[in-house]
Parts: C-alpha cells; sequence; structure tokens
C-alpha cells in the first residue's frame, strides 16, 4: 500500500472532529445539567402531581354521645375539556339523568368560568348522590376525559341546633390569604362550632406524590409512596349539647321569635341554646346549599341571627335581682330594708308605674312579686350611697359589679359573633346629659332593666347560672371534650372555660337573692305556670316584661332549679310575647321540667300544649310579610 | 490470529452493550413490572438480540479474511435489490410512515440498517481495486454512485434519518484525497441552508465570511491576506455593534439600521477581494474561495426562495418538523423539549438507577430506542452522560487507529467507514437529544433498543476486527 504523509495526517483532522463534536456535546451536558437548575423543577412540575389527601372532618357528638354531625361522601363529576374526546352526548346526558339543555348550558357556563383552563378538572356536577354516582361510575370508561371526585359532605342526625353545630362552605377569598392551610374550592366551617373549631375539626391534610405521564395518565406513586403523607381526621368533638333537651326546646318555640339557653351552672356548660325561629341545618349541607342560604338570608325572621348571643335586648325585671346583689354587697340596703312602693317609684312629678299596689316590702318578697317601685328606691340607694363622693362614683361602681357578673362585655362562649350587650358608663352619661351631674332618678329606669340597659339571652342565663352557683360563673361554652385524633394528638377543652370567675358579690347575699327568687316561683311572678314542687322540682325565677320600642313586650324567664345545688339555669327570652309569665315563665320551666324530670307531669301537660301550639308571631313588625 | 486480536475495542463493545441494556431496563422499567429478564419486555428481547448477535460473531471470525474482500460486489448487488423491494415487503403498520420494516413472523428487521456494512464493503473493495485513486472525475462517479444508491433506495423508504447517515463517508473520502475545500464547502453549505432555515439570515451573514475567512488560513498558503480580510470583518462588525448599543440612532433610520446589510456587504465583500487576490495573483484557489463565499451567499437566499416556493407544502413541513422549526402534534419540539428537561433534571451525578422519572413516564418518546440517551442523562447525570460520550470518542478513535494500521487499503477504507458510521450516529444521536442537531431518527450505537440496528453495528465492527486480526495475513 502506497504511503501519502499529507492523506495520512488528515487522521488527525478527522480525531479532532470526533473530539470537538464531544467536547461541545460535554459542554452542553454541563449547561443542562450543571449551570442550569430550572431544568430540575420544570422536571418536578410535569411528572409530579402531588394531589392532597382531604382528612375526613371531626364527627359531633352532644353530651350523651349521640352522634349530630357526621361526614357522609358526595360525588362530583369533574371534566377535562382537552380530553373530551368522541362524547356520545345523549348516552352521557342519560347516564347523569340531565337534558341535553342542561349539558350545553353547563359546559358553557364552565368554559366562561373565571381560571378555566382546558388542561385542568373542572367540577362538571357536584355532590350526587351514591345512587347516581354508582350509574356514572359504571359508565365513566365510555366518556373521555371525565372523571369523579369523592368528597364529603355535612350530615345531620337531628334537624336541630344550626347555629350552634353551623356548617361548611367553600373557603373565602380573605381566609385563603390569611391561612396558608386552604386552597382554593377548600371547605371551612361557618358559624357554630364548625367555624370556631375549624382549626380542631379539620384535621391534617395528607398528600400523596404521584407520577404521571405525557397523557397526565397517573403511573403510581413516587418512590413507592415514601414520600406520601396520609391525611389525620380532625378531632371528634363532644358538646354539651343534650340533643333531646336541645329538640325539645326547639319545638316550644316554634312559631315564636326569641331565643332559650340553658346551662348546667356547675361547670358553664350549655345544655341547650335555641334561637327561633330556626331552620333544618341540612339545609346548609349538600347540593343547594347556596340557594338555601340565599333564602334564609332573606327570610324576614333572619333565622340566620343567633338571638341567643346576637342579639341584645332590655333584660327587664331578670334586672332586679342582679340589682339586689349590687345593694346588699354595697351596703345600700340590707334584706331587712324595707322600702315603699306608691303604685311604683315616684319622685315629684316623676313616676315609674308598679303593677304592685301601694305596699312596702324588704328584699325578698321585693323580688317575689317584681316591684318597681322597691327597685327603683334600691337604685337610689345605690348611687346615693355615702360611702362614694358622687353619684358618678358610685355608678362607676355599680357598673363595675354588673360587669363582674358577665354584662357589658362578651361572656367568651365559643361560638362566633356574641354581641357585648350593653352597660353604660359614667362617660356615656356625661356625654347623653351633657353634665357630669346627673341625678339617680334620670337613669332610674336602669334599675329595672329598660333604658339603656341592653343583656343577650346568654347573659341573663349567665346571670341565673350566677345566683345558682351563689357567685360565681364559669363561661358558657359549647364544648365538652375533645377526642385525641387517630395519630395520637391531644387536644383540651380551653383554660377559659374551666376556672369559675367570681362575681364581686359575696355568696351570703346571693342566698338572700335565691331565696326572692324562689318565693317568685311560689308565690310570686311566676307561680301559675312555675310553681313545680309537685313535680319535685324546687325552681328559683324571676320573671321579665321587657318594654321595647319595637310593639308588645317582651316575656323574659330567668330561673335555675332545684334551690339547692342547682342542675340548670334557663333564660327563655321571647320577643312581643307579653308578660314574663305568658310565655317565659311556661317554656322555661317545661325546660327545666324536661331535663330534671326527664318528662312533663300531667299536671303542666296543658302548659306544655300550649306553648307547642301557640304562636308570637303575630306580634311582631316582620309578621305581615 | 488471537494475538493480534484487538481485545480493547471487543472489550468496549462489551461495555457499551451492557451499558445499553442496563439503559433499556430503565428506560422501558415499569412500577409493576417484575422481571428484567421477562422476554416479552426491551431489556429481555435485547438480551435475545445480543445472544444473536454473539453467534453472528463466532460466524464472522470464522469466515476467511479473503471472502470479505471477494464477495462485497454480490452483497452489495443482493442488498441493493432489498433496499429497492423493502417499500414492497414492509409490514403496513410502518413506523412513523415509513416504508422500512420487513414482519418475519414476530420480528422486524429494516433492512436499511444492513446497507451500512454492505456500502462499506463495497467501497473498501472499490478502493482496494489495482490502481483505484480518487483524482479522477471517474473515480468520483463510481464512488459517488456506491454511496448515492442506497441513499435513494432508502429515501424512497421514507427513512430520511438512515438515508442522511452515508454523507458521514466524506470524511473516508477526504482522507483518501478529496480536496480540504469541498469538504470545508460541503460543510459550510449544510451550516449555511440548517442555520438560515432555522436561524434566518442574520446568523448566516454573520457567519460566511468567517467561514471564507477560514478558507484562506486552511487551503492557502496566503495567511496574509486572511489576517486582512479578518481584521475588516471584525472591524466593521463591532462598528456595527458599537454603534447599535451606545449611539442614539435617529428614528428615521433605525428601521434600516440592521445587521443582515452590513452581514450582506461584508459578505460580498470577502468575495470580492478573494476575486481582486486572484485577478492579481493568478492562483486559481481564490477563484474556488470567491465562488464559494458568492455561492453561500446565494444559497443563503436561494434556499429560503426553494424552501418557501419550490418545496409542496408536505415536503416543507417534513424539513420543517426535520429541523425542528415546527411543531407537529406530537411534537418534535416537545420531544426535544421533554428530552432536555429529562437530562436537565439529571444534575451532575443523576437520579439513580431506575430513579428517573422524566424518561420513566414516558414523557420523552422513543425513549428506550433513539432517546436512550435521555434515560441515562437523567438517571446518570453529567458525569455519566459525559462517560458515555467519551467511551464513544474512545471507540471511534480507536477504530481510526485500527485503520490507520492497516496493511490494505481494503481494510483500511473499511475501518474508516465505520469510523464515519459510528460518529455519525454518536454525533447526530446525541445532538439530537441535548437540542444541538434537529431531530433526525437514528439509533445510538449498542445503545439503542433494537435487533436490526444491533445486529447491523456488530457486523460492523466486528467485521473490522476481524480484518484487524488477519491484517498481517497475506491475501
Amino acid at each position: 500500500m502506497q504511503h501519502n504523509l499529507e492523506l495520512e495526517n488528515r487522521r488527525f483532522v478527522v480525531i479532532a472532529l470526533v473530539l470537538v463534536v464531544v467536547l461541545i456535546y460535554i459542554a452542553r451536558l454541563f449547561y443542562l445539567q450543571v449551570l442550569s437548575d430550572d431544568y430540575i423543577s420544570k422536571a418536578n412540575d410535569i411528572a409530579f402531581l402531588t394531589r392532597t389527601i382531604y382528612p375526613s372532618r371531626g364527627i359531633i357528638y352532644d353530651r350523651e354521645g349521640r352522634e349530630l354531625v357526621y361526614n357522609q361522601p358526595a360525588y362530583d363529576v369533574l371534566v377535562t375539556m382537552r380530553e373530551v374526546k368522541n362524547l356520545d352526548t345523549l348516552d352521557f346526558c342519560n347516564v347523569l339523568g340531565i337534558t341535553r339543555e342542561i349539558f350545553d348550558q353547563r359546559m358553557k357556563e364552565i368554559k366562561q368560568s373565571r381560571g378555566y383552563s382546558s388542561y385542568t378538572q373542572q367540577t362538571f356536577a357536584t355532590q350526587l348522590t351514591s345512587q347516581d354516582f354508582a350509574n356514572v361510575e359504571e359508565a365513566l370508561y365510555r366518556f373521555n376525559g371525565f372523571d369523579t371526585r369523592i368528597r364529603t359532605i355535612r350530615q345531620y342526625k337531628y334537624p336541630i341546633a344550626p347555629l350552634i353545630l353551623g356548617n361548611i362552605g367553600e373557603v373565602g377569598k380573605k381566609l385563603l390569604e390569611k391561612d396558608s392551610y386552604y386552597t382554593r374550592g377548600d371547605l371551612v366551617g361557618n358559624l357554630g362550632v364548625e367555624k370556631s373549631y375549624e382549626k380542631i375539626l379539620r384535621g391534617k391534610k395528607g398528600k400523596e406524590i404521584l407520577l404521571r405521564d405525557k397523557h397526565g395518565r397517573i403511573k403510581g406513586h413516587y418512590d413507592n409512596g415514601s414520600m406520601d403523607e396520609a391525611p389525620v381526621a380532625g378531632h371528634d368533638l363532644t358538646l354539651t349539647i343534650d340533643a333531646d333537651l336541645q329538640q325539645y326546646a326547639e319545638s316550644l318555640m316554634v312559631n315564636k321569635m326569641g331565643a332559650l339557653v340553658a346551662i348546667e351552672p356547675a361547670t358553664g356548660e350549655i345544655l341547650a341554646m335555641v334561637s327561633s325561629p330556626t331552620f333544618d341545618p341540612r339545609l346548609l349541607a349538600g347540593r343547594s346549599r347556596g340557594k338555601n342560604y340565599i333564602e334564609l338570608t332573606k327570610n324576614p325572621y333572619k333565622p340566620l341571627l343567633d338571638r341567643a348571643i346576637q342579639a341584645s335586648y332590655p333584660p327587664g325585671s331578670t334586672f332586679k335581682p342582679a340589682q339586689a346583689l349590687i345593694a346588699l354587697q354595697d351596703g345600700a340596703l340590707t334584706p331587712t330594708t324595707v322600702l315603699p312602693c306608691h303604685g311604683g317609684f315616684r319622685q315629684g312629678k316623676f313616676r315609674m308605674g308598679c303593677h304592685d299596689g301601694n305596699t312596702s316590702w324588704t328584699m325578698v318578697p321585693a323580688i317575689a312579686t317584681s316591684c318597681n317601685g322597691y327597685f327603683g328606691y334600691c337604685l337610689v340607694r345605690i348611687l346615693e350611697n355615702r360611702k362614694y363622693k358622687s353619684v358618678q362614683e358610685a355608678f362607676e361602681q355599680w357598673k363595675n359589679y354588673m360587669v363582674s357578673m358577665g354584662y357589658g362585655y362578651r361572656l367568651g362562649i365559643d361560638l362566633p359573633g356574641e354581641t357585648r350587650g350593653f352597660i353604660p358608663n359614667n362617660a356615656y352619661y356625661n356625654k347623653g346629659f351633657r353634665t357630669s351631674n346627673w341625678k339617680p332618678i334620670n337613669v332610674i329606669s336602669i334599675s329595672i332593666g329598660q333604658g339603656e340597659i341592653l343583656a343577650t339571652p346568654l347573659q341573663i342565663a349567665n346571670l341565673a347560672s350566677t345566683i345558682a352557683n351563689r357567685g360565681y360563673y364559669y363561661v358558657p361554652h359549647v364544648l365538652k371534650e375533645v377526642h385525641p385524633t387517630a395519630d395520637g394528638e391531644i387536644e383540651q377543652v380551653p383554660d377559659t372555660f374551666l376556672h369559675p370567675i367570681y362575681t364581686k358579690v359575696g355568696k351570703q347575699h346571693y342566698e338572700v337573692v335565691a331565696e326572692g327568687m324562689r318565693q317568685a316561683a311560689l308565690i310570686g311572678t311566676v307561680r301559675y305556670a312555675g310553681n313545680m314542687d309537685p313535680e319535685g322540682i324546687q325552681l328559683c325565677g324571676k320573671t321579665g316584661t321587657a318594654q321595647n320600642p319595637h310593639g308588645r313586650d317582651h316575656s323574659v324567664f330567668m330561673g335555675f332549679a332545684p334551690k339547692d345545688n342547682p342542675k340548670i339555669a334557663v333564660c327563655c327570652f321571647i320577643e312581643n310575647g307579653g308578660f314574663g309569665a305568658t310565655y317565659g315563665v311556661p317554656i322555661g320551666t317545661l325546660v327545666i321540667e324536661k331535663y330534671l324530670n326527664g318528662k312533663i307531669s300531667d299536671r303542666r301537660k296543658p302548659f306544655e300544649t300550649r306553648m307547642l301550639t301557640e304562636s308570637t308571631l303575630q306580634y311582631n313588625n316582620s309578621y305581615k310579610k | 490470529m488471537l494475538k493480534s486480536f484487538d481485545w480493547f475495542t471487543a472489550l468496549l463493545y462489551l461495555v457499551l452493550v451492557t451499558i445499553g441494556w442496563f439503559a433499556i431496563n430503565a428506560a422501558t422499567y415499569n412500577f409493576d413490572d417484575a422481571s428484567i429478564f421477562d422476554l416479552s419486555r426491551f431489556p429481555g428481547k435485547q438480551a435475545i438480540w445480543f445472544g444473536i448477535s454473539v453467534l453472528v460473531i463466532f460466524v464472522l471470525m470464522f469466515i476467511d479474511a479473503k471472502t470479505y474482500a471477494f464477495w462485497p460486489p454480490v452483497l452489495y448487488v443482493l442488498v441493493m435489490i432489498l433496499l429497492a423491494v423493502t417499500p414492497y415487503l414492509a409490514s403496513e403498520k410502518g413506523v412513523k410512515g415509513s416504508h422500512s420494516w420487513i414482519q418475519f413472523g414476530s420480528v422486524s428487521i429494516q433492512p436499511a440498517e444492513f446497507g451500512k456494512f454492505t456500502t462499506s464493503l463495497m467501497l473498501a473493495w472499490l478502493f482496494s481495486q489495482y490502481g483505484f485513486k480518487l483524482d479522477s472525475l471517474s473515480s468520483y462517479l463510481k464512488v459517488g454512485i456506491i454511496i448515492l444508491l442506497p441513499v435513494a433506495l432508502i429515501i424512497l423508504q421514507n427513512e430520511t434519518g438512515s438515508a442522511l447517515v452515508y454523507f458521514s463517508l466524506i470524511l473516508l473520502l477526504y482522507r483518501q484525497g478529496l480536496p480540504g475545500t469541498i469538504l470545508w464547502a460541503g460543510f459550510s453549505l449544510v451550516l449555511v441552508a440548517v442555520l438560515g432555515l432555522v436561524y434566518g439570515e442574520n446568523i448566516v451573514l454573520f457567519l460566511i465570511p468567517f467561514l471564507v475567512i477560514a478558507m484562506y488560513f486552511g487551503f492557502t498558503d496566503d495567511s496574509k491576506s486572511g489576517w486582512w480580510a479578518l481584521k475588516v470583518t471584525v472591524f466593521f462588525y463591532a462598528a456595527y455593534f458599537l454603534v447599535k448599543w451606545f449611539v442614539p440612532i435617529p428614528e428615521a433610520v433605525l428601521p434600516y439600521y440592521r445587521f443582515r446589510w452590513i452581514g450582506l456587504a461584508i459578505s460580498v465583500w470577502v468575495g470580492c477581494y478573494a476575486i481582486w487576490l486572484y485577478l492579481s495573483k493568478r492562483v486559481g484557489k481564490y477563484l474556488l474561495i470567491a465562488a464559494c463565499a458568492l455561492g453561500f451567499v446565494g444559497f443563503q437566499y436561494s434556499v429560503d426562495y426553494a424552501f418557501n416556493k419550490v418545496l409542496l407544502s408536505h415536503q416543507r413541513g417534513r424539513i420543517e418538523v426535520l429541523l425542528g422549526l415546527k411543531d407537529d402534534p406530537k411534537g418534535v419540539g416537545y420531544n426535544v423539549n421533554q428530552a432536555e428537561i429529562a437530562i436537565g433534571s439529571g444534575g451532575i451525578l443523576g437520579k439513580g438507577y431506575l430513579e428517573g422519572t422524566q424518561t420513566k413516564l414516558s414523557y420523552v418518546p422513543e425513549q428506550h430506542t433513539d432517546f436512550i440517551f435521555c434515560t441515562i442523562g437523567e438517571e446518570q447525570g453529567f458525569i455519566g452522560s459525559s462517560l458515555i460520550l467519551i467511551l464513544y470518542a474512545i471507540l471511534i478513535i480507536r477504530i481510526i487507529m485500527l485503520a490507520e494500521r492497516q496493511q490494505t487499503p481494503f481494510a483500511q477504507v473499511y475501518a474508516y467507514c465505520v469510523a464515519c458510521i459510528f460518529f455519525f450516529h454518536v454525533a447526530i444521536n446525541v445532538g439530537m437529544v441535548i437540542g444541538l442537531v434537529p431531530v433526525i431518527g437514528i439509533p445510538l450505537p449498542f445503545l439503542s433498543y433494537g435487533g436490526s440496528s444491533m445486529l447491523s453495528f456488530t457486523i460492523l465492527l466486528w467485521i473490522l476486527l476481524k480484518l484487524d486480526a488477519s491484517r498481517n495475513v497475506r491475501y
């Protein structure tokens, strides 16, 4: 073979070419793999699908362990527009049980909705029943691009206490921004304990990291699921509510506007809390939640307003025991002090009328008969107490006493939206009277729980509870127990519910007032519908007939039983119910009797029948509508 | 003979096949698959093909070296006939519209793969003919026919990628005496056409002066003229960019202040300068340079014109897809993008064997065949994929070294053919996967899954090893 040096040297050109190409490629690899990181995140975005697994929400029980709220699977049909191919629309509509028009309209809606993408799953139909779902699931393979999703919705065993239990709805924009736990479309507690104990009920979201191929098909769990996190179901809750009592109280409150609160004095646990008119909590679960919600907001009787804690009323005569307590504690009166009633309280031309005749009373009968005159003079004595330099200083002290009994500020119940009621202070009156030298006569109506005074039914019930306890109360609450989660996490009932709060009034004074209320039940204003001694119940009670500018008086009852070692304290507030004894006493005492005896005695059945059937709605301004 | 056998290359071959087998397993690994030895799966099938390859290797080693030198014309004719009839025998479910696969029972083979070693043998045979030299028109014609016949037949099968392989043999021709200017011009034309279509005229016009100036340095002894032309070019380019970046250009002038004008002017000037040099020095090479310079410019514009006006739309579409100018629904652009993401996500050390997500989840198309390099890139990272490239470089350079130590033009030409073909396959395949070369569907030797390519590359390499082992035997 001939040798040609020039040609033989060309091998180096070829070798150089090979080396150059390989070096360029290695440089390119270096750029792709080492210098630029965005390929890694791109790869992850493409290949990983992090799917949230929703934990099941905590179940809610009543104090007897009866299930009140539980979870039920609901099924959504999802559609990925891009993957919808060769859809037999007629077939699909038949399976789903909808018409062609609904189908077309729904598809149009989806395409026009905000944030629409043809690549992602859109909700086509929500909350199918399991029967519908079974049909769809079976036929789903025929419809490309359609998928189903299981979600849980809340179900309610009893049609009671919608405002205590609350409901769940889609998370709002504000909360989304505030709490990173939520993502769009998550369900979050609304109203009631669902809202106030949201964090305890919601549990911990799990996640599964799935691998998907280029068609978006799921190929399995990443790394055999080692990175997945199982969801942890939320804490189950036991509420202080007694479902039977609640149901009974609600039935008594039918066709009446107002509220009823029953508290266990020894613990502050709320046994029943009714706001009337009420509604079935199931209305706010499931497919027609939105529609029902709007209807409820439009209802003239405002069923969404929790009258037990969100409405403040003049407490009327139920305020009088508190006045007596202050007077005793402050030394303005003794139990034996006799104050006159001249058909009421008179000072100059001013007269605050009283239903009673011209009698003079000591404290116990004054409470029992709810004498306006007595309590008018009582307030004058309190405010003109020599201990204090001025009426205003005495009034400041009076206000402090009231606040210590739970008035004027939120009690701190574990339900959303509680209002504070109103107890005026010096500044308020100074401003209102344009002088800081006003006289007791100017504010005399507060002595009988009228005037500026406002209280929630809860605060009134709490007063009853305080008297029942002879001087202290526990913050009323509906949470009895938080069950540990499956992963052993323990959550306690908040500390604030576990310690008694003492008022500024001594125990001995409470005995006097309790006796006054006992006499009221036996021989006083409560006696007609409230004397339950034949039933073995030693009731202590106080009526209230709260005048209000909106029409007929409100009928109020506040009481507890038995007198010693009380088991239940109740406030029943019926808007426009007339005298306290007309509705307040019967309903309140029926609830007490039901709770203590488990039944209503035959003797008292007529009261029950009457309360179950009568309506006070006609006295309400909204009635015309 | 065993003493003169090149164990090193044989070892490289085994290493690559083994890596390929693992890579195929990784690329086709499925979450619920049980065994990698399952014969219904790709690694299992590849193992069978390797077994067949070993048998073939034994046969090849027992055939006398003289036989290889004697039979190429017959073999060539037979294979060309096979290639010609392939479209008619091709199975209906041809891959990607190509008609290059023939079904034999449950296996399908691609005859185009066997064109490679046949053509190589044929070229080697031609060069080994007494007195054959690559210096006359008739010699070029013969070589041209031998190379272009399979190209034409394979293009008829719609296997453009496999057809392009044969153009790599220009390196062999260069080694055997083809003037470097032509190699360079050919290289430049490809560059001009591809860059022009993909990136537009600016980049091409920018490049042309440098391509031409390189010829002054490479193919004439007149580096003085080269430096001068380079200085002029750099000066004007620099002036253009300095003005563009630092001088506020009036609004009215701005639409006309485009690189294409300066690029065109310089490109034409470089050509005219060569003509002037020819006129003053009367050396033919300058005319060749001038022709190249002006030819490049003309080619740049005519490529665009031909591409848009002469080609039919489906042909244009094919080229656009080929060059990655357009995404088809399944998306060639998508493929490359996915491949880059897969490789890029590998990082320095990779995700670990069988830990890759992109390739495993079939984001990357053809992941076990043409895009097998992705799997290695993703799972073995920069270190692993660079090592593979270096292994290939070693293999190719080793083959060139084998070629150079051959005693006969037959063995030497054949060896160069092998080197060229391997080089082309590696450069195009890896280049395509890492996004440097338009998508051309050809396999990566020994790594890609596929019986035909496995057999074909094995035959290609082991005939060389046989010839090399017998290099001291006179035949």
